[in-house]
């Protein structure tokens, strides 16, 4: 392993930038790009935690935004009847996320390949018909979160610096978590599976347990996103359950590079500015955005991580 | 008995007509091995071109005609133009490059025809309501869009299983290095598949745009349907896909009717009304839950070699 190489260095940059944001944020007197950054990091946790199943595990979910609704309706219909404090909202988030992956997991895994893909997200589009159903937490228009979480005094999440740090240090503790988990045992056995599930199966590793155990901590992870998220934007509604959500999340992760550990970050980071930066530009920004998504597809193999190791290379 | 009659009818009506689509997607994806998360756009496309066409000839039958001449030839042109380059490589790239397309197609309808729906009037002899049964009548209408679908399915069912296309379509399905040895020429033929795959969603498309608006992001949750028909039914399955597409539309348009009545009888007032719609929203992928559970790889799986 070298000491030094391109993608490390622009991983590190970028690290180094994310900590850095509010400082500029503050000199320069930009509070929008704060936000904008606050949203990005937000997913790039949710992306990050796609990334386990999807890179390590080798589950191609197409309903992680599911969780993002999750999570967020935990604490916006906690709030709304009454409990505001985050030391209840996000457990509770948590664990709604983790239930609702056991579930789907658990039926999702009987299957393989394309069926996966479908399933996963016929599930999360049923999660978004659901609360498109819950009239009294406002149905189709979505919840408005009147007060954020309330941390007692620990942390202040009005507080936009605080808020952004927060989000940041989750960032960083999931994907310490997640290169953790790929490197014990039991990641192990899960890229073992990815590669070749029957050898495992021979092996004696009981498969599907594995798969449905990271499965529910991927989900988990993606519900302390929702969480934040609804944080964020005061607001929590059906539309971030979405399907075209759960595809954003995907190609977050493609883009970046799947089964890299900063690459879903990475992958993030650039989607979303570039869809800020092409939506400034014109209206129509998805014309230019789709077309592109087909010819990463086509020719961008390995994401930015892939073509940074390439150019390392020479 | 009306309303049991007449919401029966909706459910066979919307049950064929996500056949069509069903059944598109399912032979893209068992003879080229395609998943084309894109086929709502076609379906969307279908109803667009079915309302400018309409209204540019003053003829509701003529514009079908036209619109489905023209969802056939932007399949054609989809899939030579890009699909093509995506057949033998990973599902998951299938399913993010068909997202692509799915964003590029709805930014140019609004683009092109603006955010604001489209309404594509019926003619008059079409909105008549028929007499059925003695004292029953249902709009003529959704009786043509039954027969329209009975007599595609049927067509279907003779092209695949009696011609010569057919046979190569099922050879290539099982095998396709085989039948390129054999000098078919695949390339073709999968043009030609996707061509029928592009033209049935746009029949669907434009044969429920009387009834619904035709809107940006139309094709997205029927789309959804569509899969979980695909997954109860078995992918790749012609037979598969229609019973489950009936299957789906009954339970539903049923679901959808009967069930808050008959949570009322259970549960009060005021719980039945916040749960019916979230629970029949619910009952098909609850069906799809069954099935897995009770059969992964879908009722009617297509044979295996």
């Amino acid at each position: 392993m070298k000491a030094f190489t391109v993608s490390k260095a622009v991983t590190a940059l970028m690290l180094a930038g994310l900590v850095l944001l509010p400082l500029y944020s503050q000199l320069s007197g930009n509070i929008f790009i704060l936000t904008l950054f606050t949203r990005i990091v937000i997913l790039a946790l949710a992306a990050a935690s796609l990334n386990l199943i999807m890179g390590f595990g080798g589950m191609m979910s197409f309903g992680h935004a599911a969780y993002l609704g999750i999570g967020g309706y935990a604490v916006g219909m906690l709030a709304q009847e009454g409990v505001g404090s985050g030391f209840i909202q996000f457990p509770v988030a948590l664990a709604a996320s983790a239930i609702y992956a056991l579930v789907i997991g658990a039926l999702s895994l009987r299957t393989r390949g394309v069926y996966f893909i479908m399933i996963t997200l016929a599930f999360a589009q049923m999660a978004y018909y659901v609360a498109s159903g819950l009239a009294r937490y406002g149905g189709d228009d979505g919840l408005t979160v009147y007060k954020r979480s309330d941390f007692s005094g620990l942390i202040n999440l009005s507080n936009r610096t605080q808020f952004y740090y927060l989000c940041l240090a989750c960032l960083f503790g999931v994907v310490f978590l997640i290169w953790r988990i790929a490197n014990s045992r039991f990641g192990l056995v899960l890229q073992g599976l990815r590669s070749n599930e029957q050898r495992m199966q021979a092996i004696g590793f009981p498969s599907k347990r594995y798969q449905l155990v990271c499965f529910v901590i991927s989900g988990t992870m993606c519900g302390l996103a929702g969480a934040l998220l609804a944080n964020n934007t005061d607001f929590v509604s059906p539309a971030v359950m979405y399907w075209t959500r759960s595809g954003d999340l995907m190609v977050m992760v493609i883009l970046g590079g799947m089964g890299t550990l900063f690459g879903p970050v990475m992958g993030a980071v650039v989607y979303l500015l570039l869809e800020e930066f092409l939506s400034q530009l014109t209206e129509y920004w998805a014309l230019i955005m789709g077309p592109l998504l087909l010819l990463i597809v086509l020719f961008g193999r390995g994401g930015i991580m892939g073509l940074l190791g390439r150019l390392n290379r020479g | 008995m009306l309303l049991v009659v007449e919401q029966f009818l909706n459910g066979l009506q919307f049950g064929l007509l996500l056949f069509l689509l069903a059944a598109g997607l399912t032979l893209v994806f068992g003879i080229m091995d395609l998943v084309n998360l894109a086929h709502g756009s076609l379906y969307m496309m279908g109803a667009y071109f079915a309302a400018t066409f309409a209204a540019w000839t003053g003829s509701f039958l003529l514009g079908a005609l036209l619109a489905l001449g023209a969802t056939l030839v932007l399949g054609i042109v989809l899939e030579m133009s890009a699909l093509r380059h995506l057949y033998g490589r990973d599902h998951l790239d299938h399913v993010l490059a068909t997202f692509g397309l799915i964003l590029f197609f709805n930014e140019a309808v609004r683009l092109i025809w603006g955010p604001a729906g489209l309404a594509l009037p019926l003619p008059v002899w079409l909105t008549v309501p028929v007499p059925i049964l003695p004292g029953i009548h249902y709009p003529a209408y959704r009786l043509a869009i039954i027969a329209v679908a009975l007599l595609v399915a049927l067509l279907l069912y003779l092209g695949v299983m009696r011609t010569r296309i057919g046979m190569l379509i099922r050879a290539g399905a099982s095998n396709r290095e085989m039948i390129g040895a054999l000098g078919i020429n695949i390339k073709l033929l999968y043009t030609l598949v996707f061509g029928l795959g592009a033209a049935l969603a746009g029949l669907a498309g434009l044969m429920q745009a009387p009834i619904l608006t035709v809107q940006i992001g139309m094709g997205e949750n029927i789309l959804i349907l569509a899969f979980v028909i695909i997954v109860i039914g078995g992918i790749g399955s012609i037979r598969g896909a229609f019973l489950a597409a009936i299957l789906v539309g009954m339970i539903d348009t049923l679901g959808r009717a009967f069930l808050p009545n008959l949570l009322r009888q259970v549960l009060s007032g005021a719980a039945a009304s916040t749960a019916a719609p979230a629970l029949s929203s619910m009952l098909i992928y609850l069906l799809m839950a069954i099935v897995l559970v009770v059969r992964p790889e879908g009722l009617f799986p297509a044979n295996r070699r």
